[in-house]
This record gives C-alpha cells, structure tokens and sequence, in this order.
C-alpha cells in the first residue's frame, strides 16, 4: 500500500532508532514520540512501511547482534543475552532457538568452526546478511514445529 | 585517470534541500546545475574527487511517471536504498563538525575492526556510512 513519503521519512527514524540502541526498551508510545505520530497508528503505519510489527524488527536486531557478539567475541552467553537487551537468560535461548532453529551455545561452535572469507565487507554491512529473517511472530513459528512434531509421532 | 564511473545518482526528494545539504553541510562542491522545464541535471562532488560526480535527482516527469516516481519517493523515505560510504581521514573530527551543521546522525562514531565509523542521512533517507579510511602500516 502507498504512504506519504514524509510520513515513512519519520518512521525511518523510529527504525533507526532501534538499529543503533537494539538492547534498550522501544515501548509503542517511545517510537510513535520519535516518529512523531500518534501511538494509536504507529505499529500499523510501520508495518505497512518495514513489512514487520516493530516489536518483531526489534526481535530481529537484538538476534543479529547476539550473533554477531557469539561469533566474534568470547563474551558469556548470559553477558550476551543481558547486553542485547534480554531481561532473562531464559527468554534469550528459548527465542534464539525458536528463531534460527539452533542454541546460543550450538551456532558458537558451528561459526567457530567455520572459516569465513567475508573480511572485506564493511562491518555494519555484514551484520546485516546475518539479520534473522523473522516473516511470521516467534509464537506462530512456535505453533507450526509443534504441529510438524505431532504429526511426525504419530 | 580517463576511465571508469564518472557519475552515480541518488533520488532526493527535493533538489534545493539536498544541494544545500551536500554543499552546506557536507561540504561538497557544486559540479553541474542544469535545468530544462521541469527537468533539472544537479550533480555535486567531493573536493578531493574531482573525476567523480554524485546525482542528485528527483524521481518525477519528463523522465519518469507520477506513479513511478511516487514509488521511488516510498523507497527513498524507507531508507531502502543502497548504502553509501564516505571515507574520511578522522570519523570523530568529521562527525564533531557535522553534527554541529545539523546533519541527521543515526550512529555515533563506534571504533572497531581496525577503524572508526558513523552513520548519516540525508533529508531525503539516503543513508551514509562514514568510515575512517585506514591507515596502511607504514
């Protein structure tokens, strides 16, 4: 659907907000101040604009940058979880599994074990191509492997 | 140096406000400002470049229709265009200067992977990284 540019301009920043401080809390009325737009239509409008409810494109950030910190750092999984905005190391690895299929501690070891040629790409850029692509909400995701299970015992 | 690009383009969302953006804030220089009817040829370039020239152009007719450029006006506020990066010789002393010109940081200067950087928009939602070109070991 077509928005006014000036409009998805303002919510840009809200975006923008939440890419450079993923680990702080982004509440509806916080962005919709940023944006400059009532609460009440912030979360469709930016929907309708980025494709995804702002919680969720928050959900992805907070995941890209676990994940960045789990490859290149030698940071605890819980300073992880604590440092990308996480309120409890027990939501943190029930979501990251939920969403990339694998443990905090699974996706270390694989990404330490393999060898990347991707050094000559800028940083930020990187990070992005490791960005989860979250389509549908973590709890819909959720649904459809318990069905897929079900059906594969029975 | 005869070969190679000459100019790449950006669409802005108004002429005037990104020519002041560039010069005045970024400290650009004006390279070609040529206008026929509704149609206006700006480019601006980087001092230290001058066998580059960077289009500032506004989606719209003769060249491209209202719905079109409508469009493309969408894709400019997402900041869904491609990235940009700026080398510059000191990110902290760039982005202390620009910040101070008004311009629209979404990035503080951050210093990792053997260099500083920062990030930018313009007015229309181009979005700039400003990267400290490194230093070769001497």
């Amino acid at each position: 659907m077509s928005q006014e540019p000036e409009l998805l301009r303002r919510l840009l920043r809200a975006k923008d907000r939440m890419d450079v401080a993923s680990h702080e809390e982004w509440s509806v009325e916080r962005l919709a101040r940023v944006s400059r737009i009532s609460p009440a239509h912030f979360a469709r409008s930016f929907k309708d604009a980025f494709g995804v409810p702002p919680h969720r494109y928050l959900l992805t950030r907070r995941l890209e940058r676990a994940k960045t910190l789990l490859r290149d750092t030698a940071l605890s999984i819980t300073d992880i979880a604590f440092q990308t905005g996480w309120k409890s190391l027990g939501t943190f690895g029930r979501i990251f599994r939920d969403v990339t299929g694998e443990s905090p501690g699974q996706l270390r070891v694989r990404e330490k074990a393999a060898s990347h040629e991707l050094d000559r790409v800028p940083a930020c850029f990187l990070s992005a191509a490791h960005r989860p692509d979250l389509k549908i909400a973590v709890l819909e995701k959720r649904r459809r492997e318990a069905k897929v299970k079900n059906k594969t015992t029975k | 140096m005869s070969q190679g690009v000459g100019v790449v383009g950006l669409y802005v969302r108004d002429q005037d406000e990104a020519l002041k953006f560039y010069v005045e804030k970024l400290g650009f220089r004006v390279h070609t400002d040529s206008r026929n009817g509704d149609y206006r040829w700006l480019t601006v370039q980087h001092p230290d470049q001058p066998s580059f020239q960077l289009g500032l152009y506004k989606p719209g007719p003769p060249v491209l229709d209202a719905a079109t450029a409508q469009t493309l006006s969408e894709i400019v506020a997402k900041g869904a265009m491609p990235p940009l990066v700026l080398e510059v010789d000191d990110c902290r002393v760039a982005y202390k200067r620009m910040h101070a010109a008004g311009v629209e940081f979404t990035q503080e200067p951050v210093s990792r992977y053997g260099s500083t950087d920062a990030s930018f928009r313009d007015p229309s939602g181009n979005g700039w990284k400003m990267i400290e070109t490194r230093k070769v070991p001497s």
